[in-house]
């Protein structure tokens, strides 16, 4: 049985990467994501974790050290936050197009300019179709529970894609909470040791990174794509499997209090949590309101987020990155799951909580309100800023 | 010379891990160096190539001309994917996971581009930190896979696409960027520099390197007669005689120690490497002086560091 303990979510983290005994870590220090690192660096130096930890140069070799890694057949991690995303950006794509299982925690940050540390989703958002599975924590259990969730999906011979864990920058990275750090037995039972069906071995040689013609480049892309998409079933399969094993059940799309409401706030990461405080006390008021969350934002899980807003009259979307020249980034999204569905949410999208910005419960109520007016109105602008002056 | 042959092909490996039908251009050095390294190395290898001319040659997809663990990924992070590579061996040896008691050597190798220019720092970064590989620099003195554009590795007074001669123009204006000088300056045990034109001098130094514990760095000139406008049968020649001008001198640092792997007691002059080459042909006598001048002043500077004078 595990441990129920107050830590920093920062340092659940490398807790969790302790426990899936990981063999590589290759990280660049970046605020807000540093407290992971130097945690796993601790670990290692203290002799409670036997890992190799890669102290790179830069986050564009961090990535390209965990390809390396990977592609050796070690279990493989790193964190990055913000301009460190952007910076791997290229790399990005190379994990998930050569198929190799790293798993990354994502301290999702602003990108400058102007220069913030602070938190929100404009880094993922700029990598969000580089074929990762990418998922969204809400608390401290959650970024400790998909972390570990996290090296069993990729190395999942059904799956074989690289995993982003991502945790809003200070808001969740460096909250103290209670969370339940399981024991290292329960963890050895859950996650098996990784079995990567091609690595590099003179024994067995293969040849990864080829380059494609014309002739074939669209017939290697599809079927990375194929494979992308075709991932739903096993990522839900392990979700429940993680479930039996620890008792916490996570979904593709939460719901709360949505069963009969007719307006509904989406939201994506910590921020969920507060604005179920103020459908509650909307609910209190005698207002039909609830909320969806999406926790898995790639592969997109279209059938469950149909499903969750099926009987919603007004969808109010709040986003935390600008998506510049169009809509907002998750809004773009959502509609576009929603345009070939018979009754259809009318959508009001609403930009906040930029730059590690707070969005309080009572604004929360605002938001709500101000997108209630907006959708029954009709939406003339591509989306609005809440809470903004000038 | 044809007895000499017949004894040569004894002391090389039989074996080609650099396998025949790549795509290289007819009298390419750099191919050609790749596969006496190939044989040196032997088998028990994990190669990492960087993008350029080599990687593109030998791996359009769904052939290869690799028999040995190869893998590419981009341009300019070589070095840190070989670290990666070499990282996860030496956990997976410790776990008990890698069972196979030969050491095996991970091997990077890049142009010149990708290794002094673009992935300049991720290579600084792996020889800092100490890791057990060896990185080889295929430097054909300018970007040769996009179409001859000036690296920091072209040479003085030689004419790219993007450093070309012209009214107002000399060609490259600045001196070959020294990488074998930066890298042995990282203190890592072995640096050395090599050309295909003398091939057991090439193999002998990739197998000191890879008997050698920690990061080790080798600069092989890779003659590009398509590049350097130069007649493709001559590749060989031309290897030599940049090594009997002085302009890419062969010679190992070794914990430190300077040894200049081939002496000589004259030069010949950086005119008779110099004239066969398109991208010299704008110079003048004057300019040539200048570059003469040059050579001269770093071969003596490199006699002096390895104690010969």
């Amino acid at each position: 049985m595990g441990k129920r303990e107050g830590l920093e979510v920062s340092l659940a983290v490398a807790e969790a990467v302790k426990l899936a005994r990981a063999d590589v870590i290759a990280a660049y220090p970046i605020t807000p994501q540093t407290h992971i690192v130097e945690k796993l660096s601790e670990m290692v130096a203290e002799g409670e974790l036997d890992a190799e930890s890669i102290t790179v140069e830069s986050e564009h070799s961090a990535l390209s050290a965990c390809l390396g890694s990977a592609a050796a057949g070690a279990r493989t991690f790193t964190a990055t936050s913000g301009q460190g995303l952007e910076l791997m950006h290229e790399v990005v794509y190379i994990a998930s197009s050569m198929r190799l299982p790293i798993v990354m925690a994502e301290a999702n940050r602003a990108l400058s300019a102007p220069l913030s540390v602070w938190g929100d989703h404009s880094d993922v958002m700029a990598v969000r179709d580089t074929g990762w599975v990418q998922i969204f924590c809400e608390s401290g259990q959650d970024a400790f529970d998909l972390t570990l969730w996290a090296f069993r999906a990729a190395e999942d011979k059904r799956v074989l894609f690289p995993v982003m864990v991502n945790l809003d920058g200070f808001h969740l990275t460096h909250v103290v909470e209670p969370i339940i750090i399981e024991d290292q037995a329960a963890v050895d039972a859950y996650l098996p040791p990784n079995d990567f069906p091609v690595p590099l071995d003179p024994r067995k040689p293969v040849n990864m990174g080829t380059f494609a013609p014309p002739h074939i480049y669209s017939e290697i892309k599809k079927s990375q794509e194929v494979a992308f998409q075709g991932t739903r079933p096993v990522l839900r399969e392990l979700l429940d499997d993680f479930a039996k094993h620890f008792g916490r059940k996570y979904n593709f799309v939460e719901t709360y209090k949505a069963d009969d409401a007719e307006t509904l706030i989406l939201t994506m990461g910590s921020y969920s949590q507060t604005a179920s405080v103020a459908v509650d006390e909307l609910r209190a008021k005698g207002r039909k309101v609830g909320q969806v969350r999406i926790r898995l934002w790639r592969p997109f899980p279209f059938d469950e987020l149909r499903a969750a807003v099926r009987n919603a009259k007004r969808l109010v979307i709040l986003d935390r990155a600008i998506a510049s020249g169009t809509s907002s980034p998750v809004a773009t999204e959502v509609r576009s799951a929603l345009y070939n569905e018979e009754k259809r949410s009318k959508i009001a999208s609403i930009v906040a909580g930029l730059g590690g910005r707070d969005i309080l419960p009572e604004q929360f109520v605002e938001i709500i309100e101000r997108g209630e007016k907006i959708a029954d109105e009709g939406q003339k602008e591509p989306f609005e800023m809440y809470g903004v002056r000038g | 010379m044809s007895n000499f042959s017949v004894y040569a092909s004894r002391l090389a490996e039989k074996t080609e891990h650099f396998t025949p039908g790549h795509r290289a251009c007819v009298g390419c050095a750099e191919a050609l160096a790749v596969r006496l390294v190939a044989k040196a190395l032997g088998d028990n290898v994990i190669m990492v190539n960087a993008t350029g001319c080599m990687e593109i040659i030998s791996s359009p997809y769904p052939d290869t001309s690799w028999d040995v663990p190869w893998i590419h990924t981009l341009f300019e992070n070589t070095a840190a994917v070989a670290a990666g590579v070499e990282s996860a061996l030496k956990v997976l040896r410790r776990r008990g996971k890698v069972k196979d008691p030969r050491r095996i050597k991970v091997v990077a190798m890049g142009g010149d581009g990708a290794t002094a220019d673009i992935g300049f720092q991720a290579l600084s970064g792996m020889l800092e930190r100490g890791h057990d590989v060896l990185y080889i620099c295929y430097d054909n003195e300018a970007y040769m896979n996009t179409g001859i554009q000036r690296s920091s590795a072209t040479p003085f007074g030689a004419s790219t696409t993007t450093s070309p001669a012209g009214e107002k123009s000399k060609g490259q204006q600045t001196w070959k960027k020294n990488m074998p000088a930066i890298c042995a300056a990282h203190g890592i045990p072995y640096v050395a520099t090599a050309c295909p034109s003398y091939p057991f001098d090439l193999m002998a130094k990739v197998k000191k390197a890879v008997s050698i514990q920690g990061p080790c760095y080798l600069h092989v000139l890779s003659v590009c007669p398509t590049g350097w406008r130069s007649a493709s049968d001559l590749a060989i020649r031309m290897g030599r005689q940049a090594i009997e001008s002085g302009v890419f001198p062969l010679y190992e640092v070794e914990n430190g120690e300077w040894k200049l792997s081939m002496d000589f007691e004259k030069l010949i002059p950086v005119a008779d490497y110099m004239k066969g080459q398109g991208r010299f042909r704008h110079l003048t006598e004057q300019d040539i002086a200048g570059i003469q001048e040059h050579v001269t002043k770093e071969w003596h500077a490199l006699r002096k560091k390895c104690g010969l004078e």
